[in-house]
């Protein structure tokens, strides 16, 4: 195609893929520059079936451990949001044992106090921040640990929207907290438990009981093709 | 060029646009729109299914050629159950989900099986909202009609009616389990307007709905300790003498063994078909949206409805590279964020329908009028910008958090640079036909979720689908749960599997594909 065309992209990567050196779980491959971490498994011919889910970003499957050329550092990523670099090397992680309570969410009797017996590790973190370090989600992962265990419940539910329960935070953790599933604990029983009921949603689910809707309703379902074509036009 | 330089035309068009109202088409015009451009009128891309119950309708070829595939099952198999139990959930999305709780809350024994982990899905990605009628001025008359507008009068009319009207009950449901919806100040939901709709009506979970409500499904199905086959995909069903439904065959992923499942009653919730990629297109599906319980369905008699129509989804990411057919929510241009085409123009009514939106993103390509990348691809930009320009700096960052930590992690701040953008495909409209209990023409066998078919017509509406799960995964649940709860466990065999090969061979020789494709082959095999 050799268009004169100035809506073009320059993208010299793709053109002409530069080829880098990976290390996969140790053993030596070259990929394009810049396809994700799992495209370079594909690439290399390994199946993965643990570790990939959505590829999109948002279900955590894909936990990765990773380090570049020169940093000494360990660090963790998405594999299917993290683009290889020459001299990059890593291993999918796989999921780490996490004891998971068991609880009925609706028939807390006192949710912030159930957290103790729930997870009674969770008032010994010792603040070492390696959870946050670890969080490919930046969230602040640490701060919530605390703020779960001074019951500010609302706080750690905004602050954990993100977390995809990649579990990264949960292995590093030097006083063998669960980061992530406190969390989703103190998140549930803010839903469940200290947030506002909707009046509008109540009182919607109320006029459906008792009829509201019923005179409409048999109007339009009693309508032709046509007619309700015509009809579905007027709503504005 | 530079991407920076051609992103000018955006930034200094951005002013003389905000002025700008842009007419929704004509149904006129839009229909010559669609025909023109959308992929599903490419007949090309189509052909007839040549046998099985939807015998000689078109559908497009990959998906055909799945349909009429062979079993990877010998039909003479010993189908000696490893499990036993009332309910058999397949697929662990919100569908599935949704299932396993409402039948296990019955007391009815639930196993729950599927292809990778539990959550794994499409239903975790979902980040526009859940379409449900709560806002005073809105009602599920007008949510039906909307969505019927939307699906070009195809929807039915009794799933819908279902739908719109248990709506709200869900909403409470998923409050009740700890789902955190945004508010307003008055505590009330926060409804948000969505393409095609009337009234506002999406709730919302910041642009995490689908994860937010995912965990907590998740979460809840681990607390009552439902019986969990992970890794385990269904690659055949299994039926009694009269052709119900009696359990199903999975194949371990870890050591590929097969499992025999007996169940009374079998709920499918495998999703949809994105990575199939009709036509050549990216998808912005999860990776295990092969299509399985169409296939698994079909072999076992059940008809299917709508399967020649799908969804693309109007903005999925064009580039960088690393993020092709990622979706770019809708929620985007629900907030006001302009397409914009390379000479700087608006094009389209941005609030229109998906179809319309994805035919005319297409026809500005396919005229000219569109920013092509190195490799090959084409898109328009959508002005991510604009949102801060309009509502204040801060904006797309409050609003959009995923987006922008998706984008960031490749350089790229979407508050300041407008995305390149073309269709993706999303969403599948079709399925397995189900009545209003999820069940299909195979007795036992119900269907719910993105695998089912019927209720969103020819075109679906953003948000309907997350209360699709939920409204038919339930009623699928209670309904099996019940069912099973009445009746002795069927005679396990392959019957329906003869008698599909059977037909197979009468209508020449096998493809030499076998289904269903389970994981899509993305491993590189030459080198
Ligand atoms: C990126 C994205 C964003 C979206 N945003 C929205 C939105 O904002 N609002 C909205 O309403 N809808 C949205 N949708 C659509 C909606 O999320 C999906 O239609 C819906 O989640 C489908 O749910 P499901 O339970 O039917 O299938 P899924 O959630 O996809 O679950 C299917 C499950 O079945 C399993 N499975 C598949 N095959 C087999 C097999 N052979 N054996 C065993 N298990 C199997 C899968 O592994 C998976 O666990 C979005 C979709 C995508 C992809
Ligand atoms: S908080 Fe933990 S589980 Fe959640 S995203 Fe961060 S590291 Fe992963
Ligand atoms: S890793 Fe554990 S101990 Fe360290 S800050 Fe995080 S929660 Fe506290
Ligand atoms: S595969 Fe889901 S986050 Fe990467």
């Amino acid at each position: 195609m050799a268009h004169e065309d100035t809506n073009v992209i320059d993208q010299p990567e793709v053109l002409k893929p530069r080829m880098v050196s990976i290390e996969i779980s140790g053993k030596k491959y070259e990929v394009p520059e810049g396809i994700t971490v799992i495209k370079a498994l594909w690439y290399t011919g390994q199946e993965v079936v643990r570790g990939a889910g959505c590829l999109g970003g948002f279900c955590g499957a894909c936990a990765t451990y990773y380090r570049t050329k020169d940093d000494p550092k360990v660090r963790t990523c998405l594999a299917c949001q993290m683009a290889v670099q020459d001299g990059m090397s890593f291993t999918i992680m796989p999921p780490f044992p996490a004891r998971k309570a068991i609880y009925d969410i609706q028939t807390l009797k006192d949710p912030k106090q159930d957290l103790f017996n729930l997870y009674p590790e969770a008032p010994l973190c010792r603040n070492c921040n390696a959870c946050t370090e670890a969080c490919p989600q930046k969230i602040d992962v640490r701060e919530g640990v605390w703020k779960a265990v001074f019951g500010d419940f609302k706080s750690v539910s905004e602050m954990f929207m993100d977390c995809v329960m990649c579990g990264m935070c949960t292995p590093v953790c030097i006083a063998d907290i669960a980061p992530n599933l406190v969390a989703l604990y103190v998140s549930r029983a803010q839903g469940a438990h200290f947030t506002e009921k909707p009046q509008g949603l109540e009182t919607r689910i109320k006029e459906i009981q008792d009829g509201r809707f019923n005179d409409e309703w048999n109007k339009v379902l009693a309508m032709n093709e046509k007619e309700l074509a015509d009809h579905c036009a007027t709503v504005k | 060029m530079d991407i920076h330089a051609l992103q000018q035309i955006v930034h200094k068009t951005r002013d003389a646009r905000r002025k700008q109202t842009i007419p929704k088409f004509s149904p006129a015009d839009r229909d010559a729109l669609i025909e023109k451009y959308h992929p599903d009128f490419r007949k090309s891309a189509y052909r007839p299914i040549r046998f099985g119950p939807n015998a000689d309708e078109q559908t497009v070829i990959e998906l055909a050629t799945l349909l009429e595939g062979d079993s990877p099952i010998a039909d003479d198999l010993d189908v000696t159950p490893h499990y036993q139990t009332d309910v058999l959930v397949i697929g662990g999305g919100g569908a599935g989900c949704a299932a396993a709780l409402h039948a296990h809350g019955t007391g009815a024994k639930v196993i729950l099986a599927t292809k990778l982990r539990l959550g794994d899905s499409n239903s975790v990605m979902a980040q526009g909202g859940m379409q449900i009628s709560v806002a005073p001025e809105d009602s599920p008359v007008t949510h039906f009609l909307d969505t019927l507008k939307g699906g070009h009068m195809q929807n039915d009319h009794a799933l819908l009616k279902v739908m719109v009207e248990e709506g709200p009950a869900i909403a409470k449901w998923l409050i009740e389990l700890g789902v955190l919806f945004d508010r307003q100040a008055d505590g009330n939901l926060h409804v948000k307007k969505g393409g095609g709709s009337s009234k506002p009506r999406l709730l919302t979970c910041s642009d995490y709905t689908g994860l937010e409500i995912m965990r907590v499904l998740k979460d809840e199905v681990l607390n009552q300790k439902i019986q969990l086959l992970e890794f385990c995909a269904a690659v055949e069903l299994l039926s009694n003498d009269e052709g119900h439904c009696t359990g199903a065959i999975f194949k371990d992923l870890d050591n590929h063994r097969l499992v025999v499942v007996a169940a009374k009653s079998v709920i499918l919730a495998t999703g949809g078909i994105g990575r199939l990629h009709i036509q050549g297109f990216p998808t912005s599906n999860h990776y295990g949206a092969t299509g399985d319980g169409l296939c698994l369905s079909y072999r076992m008699g059940a008809k299917l409805a709508h399967i020649d129509t799908f969804q693309y989804h109007p903005s999925g990411a064009v580039y960088p590279e690393q993020l092709i057919g990622a979706l770019v929510t809708e929620g985007i241009r629900s907030e006001g964020g302009h397409l914009v085409n390379s000479k700087g123009e608006r094009f389209v009514n941005e609030l229109d329908t998906r179809d319309v939106v994805s035919s005319s993103i297409i026809r500005e390509c396919e005229e000219g009028r569109g920013i092509r990348t190195m490799s090959g691809r084409v898109g328009v930009w959508l002005d991510t910008p604009l949102l801060d320009a309009e509502h204040g700096p801060g904006t797309v960052e409050k609003h959009f958090p995923a987006m922008m930590l998706q984008f960031e992690r490749f350089g790229i701040d979407i508050s300041k640079d407008p995305v390149l953008i073309y269709p993706t495909l999303h969403y599948q409209n079709g399925g397995v036909k189900i009545d209003t209990n999820s069940e299909t023409n195979v007795k036992n066998l119900f269907v719910s979720g993105e695998a089912s078919g019927g209720l969103h017509g020819r075109n679906r509406l953003m948000g309907n689908s997350l209360l699709d799960l939920m409204v038919f995964g339930k009623r699928a649940g209670l309904t099996a749960a019940s069912r099973a709860q009445s009746m002795a466990q069927g005679k396990l065999t392959l019957q329906h599997l003869r008698r599909f090969r059977a037909e197979a061979k009468q209508h020449g020789s096998p493809s030499g594909v076998i289904s269903p494709m389970v994981l899509p082959a993305y491993t590189r095999k030459e080198n």
